[in-house]
């Protein structure tokens, strides 16, 4: 290369040059900030978000109103309970609340398999940016969706006749769970998405949930399947919620004789807790490693 | 050259993808200020090396050094200081252009402020200051290259990268892309343009290295490599393709007979005074030409010429 480097330019070079660049922006942060540029990285993901969905208002309200159809067919059509004392509105809402937060998995899935295969996923990778910003951006995003996404279910729920007894502060720590249920499934969906990120892998999963999703006590009680079925059902992280939740809200289905069902609410904190404790950060890893 | 002057260095880069070796033992140097040009047909690992030049992909094997950074340990060092236009577009398809030039602006951390201040300045630089909020998705192909152009711009990166900007446009897109990265090397910017055309590599880089098979087999400016493969070509369609014997004796080297084009070429080295020759001789000889042409020798050419030099 040495013999021919003073070569190097050809004689219109210079002029083809014009204004330019100054450089010198600096982006390495300090220590310091480095948890604050995180932040702002992933709050600026969130709103990337949310600007698409404010392009796409039609699939926002069916994804607010899918949730809302299912309670109104079990409330309605399907209603009577199965094994289940007391009224029976009042069984289901607590559980098909659980229900609507765990499919969230599916939603986020989706979301994010759709995304990893956009080019613009390339461009975020190659910029100075806190590495899990998208995928914790895409988490607070689906978490804001799903604040709404509850308050139409409690809304609609109410409007059917469901009510809770217990008073604001135990309402508060009933949505409290069935948020931080929905957070645990969400980091399930985004390392879903990075494992088998295919729309196919995605069907799958749309369809395994469905299964999981009555595998738990959320619109039946688990004492009136067989013994061992049941035992599967009440360790279900879905049935944890639901069971808590229904025991904060003053809702039947509470009072069951096993470990599981009597401590429900410690259930339903620490099966989020070691979820989110084991997907989070291999779903921030495999985010960093894409394509390596 | 030493290190010292240089943007970029490549040194022994290898990756596999599975039983593909699609670089094997690439070496590049890139002066500080320059085009560089990197010219090859498809597949023969230009991606690639952007991809590991650019921190997105990790080789198994050698060592790249960007703005004197190790990409391999200090990624995000590298990522502050370079943009990178890739292959396929990388903006957000949904947003408008000005949306997704203020997002990566805040990315880069200007804040919110300048980051719209810089968003408006590079729109209007790159001609897109009209398209109000629509999706980049609905974007000519042209426009939406000189969007992400425009992004890779944003936190005026040192070592800029651009794989194949042209591919897939039209002549007019082409143009404007050309226009586009013209205008914006001269502040220092040290620029690496991958392309499968020769033309494009002669218009923008300064100097050209040529890959295939995932390692460089010339390299050198424009010029140099042209002159390596024996100089401009002589093209003569002839009226009846009988008489392209006759022709062939008429022009001057070793000329090349194409019976289904009724075609005769040859390589030139005086493009003015072959096309005159010729053309007087043709006449003199009575043979009716439909076409004499001089042109540049083709990518597929070099690439005949250069690979012909490796096997002898
Ligand atoms: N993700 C991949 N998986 C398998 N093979 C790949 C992948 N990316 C590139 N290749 C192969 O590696 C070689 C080099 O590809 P690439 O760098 O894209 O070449 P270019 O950009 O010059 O067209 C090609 O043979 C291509 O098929
Ligand atoms: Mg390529």
């Amino acid at each position: 290369m040495s013999t021919t480097r003073d070569m190097g330019r050809t004689s219109d070079a210079a002029d083809v040059r014009g204004g330019g660049e100054v450089q010198g922006v600096s982006t390495v942060p300090g220590p310091g900030s480095k948890l604050g540029w995180a932040a702002a990285d992933s709050w600026t993901m969130t709103r990337r978000e949310l600007a698409h969905w404010a392009r796409r208002p039609v699939q926002v309200v069916v994804g607010l109103v899918f949730p809302v159809m299912m309670l109104l067919m079990f409330g309605y059509l399907i209603g009577g309970g199965q094994g289940v004392d007391g009224d029976f509105k009042d069984y289901l809402v607590p559980g098909m609340l659980a229900m609507t937060m765990a499919f969230g998995l599916e939603a986020t899935m989706l979301a994010v398999t759709q995304d990893l295969g956009k080019g613009v996923i390339d461009r975020f990778r190659s910029m100075p940016m806190a590495s899990g910003a998208v995928l914790v951006g895409r988490s607070v995003a689906d978490m804001l969706q799903s604040v709404v996404g509850l308050a139409v279910m409690i809304a609609v729920g109410y409007a059917i006749g469901w009510r809770w007894h217990e008073g604001f502060v135990p309402f508060l720590g009933a949505v409290g769970l069935l948020l931080l249920l929905r957070f645990a499934m969400l980091w399930i969906g985004i390392h879903l998405a990075m494992v088998a990120g295919k729309p196919e892998m995605v069907q799958a999963v749309q369809i395994l949930v469905w299964p999981v999703g009555f595998l738990s006590n959320a619109i039946a009680s688990p004492e009136s399947m067989p013994s061992w079925l049941g035992a599967v059902v009440e360790w279900n992280p879905m049935s944890a919620t639901a069971t808590a939740v229904r025991g904060l809200f003053g809702n039947p289905g509470a009072d069951g004789d096993s470990w599981a069902a009597q401590n429900a609410e410690l259930l339903a904190v620490a099966w989020p807790v070691v979820l989110i404790a084991v997907f989070f950060p291999l779903a921030v890893k495999r985010f960093r490693d894409l394509s390596h | 050259m030493s290190d010292h002057d240089a943007a970029i260095v490549v040194e022994g880069l290898r990756k596999r993808y599975g039983a593909k070796q699609a670089l094997d033992g690439l070496d590049l140097t890139v002066r500080a200020g320059t085009v560089q040009g990197i010219l090859g047909p498809n597949g023969a690992g230009k991606t690639t090396a952007v991809r590991i030049m650019s921190t997105l992909l990790r080789p198994e094997e050698g060592r790249v050094e960007v703005a004197g950074i190790d990409v391999m340990t200090r990624a995000g060092e590298v990522r502050s200081r370079i943009g990178l236009l890739g292959q396929n577009a990388a903006v957000d398809e949904e947003l408008g252009g000005r949306q997704n030039l203020e997002m990566f602006g805040r990315l880069y951390h200007l804040g919110a402020r300048r980051a719209g201040a810089r968003a408006d300045e590079l729109l209007a630089r790159f001609g897109l200051e009209d398209t109000g909020g629509k999706p980049v998705g609905q974007y000519s192909g042209g426009m939406r290259r000189r969007l992400d152009l425009a992004a890779s711009l944003i936190a005026r990166p040192e070592v800029l990268f651009l794989d194949e900007p042209t591919t897939g446009l039209d002549p007019r897109g082409r143009t404007e892309v050309w226009n586009a990265v013209r205008s914006l090397v001269g502040g220092g910017t040290t620029v690496l343009l991958t392309t499968q055309y020769l033309e494009e590599a002669d218009q923008l880089a300064d100097r050209i290295a040529v890959i295939d098979h995932g390692k460089v087999i010339a390299e050198g400016t424009a010029d140099q490599l042209k002159s390596r493969t024996g100089g401009d070509r002589i093209d003569v369609v002839l009226r009846d393709a009988s008489q392209l014997a006759r022709a062939a004796a008429l022009l001057p080297g070793a000329a090349v007979t194409d019976e289904d084009r009724r075609m005769v070429s040859a390589t030139v080295t005086d493009r003015m005074a072959a096309l005159t020759r010729t053309v007087g001789a043709l006449r003199a000889a009575g043979i009716e030409a439909e076409d004499v042409a001089v042109r540049r020798p083709t990518l597929d050419e070099v690439f005949m010429h250069l690979t012909k030099g490796d096997a002898a």
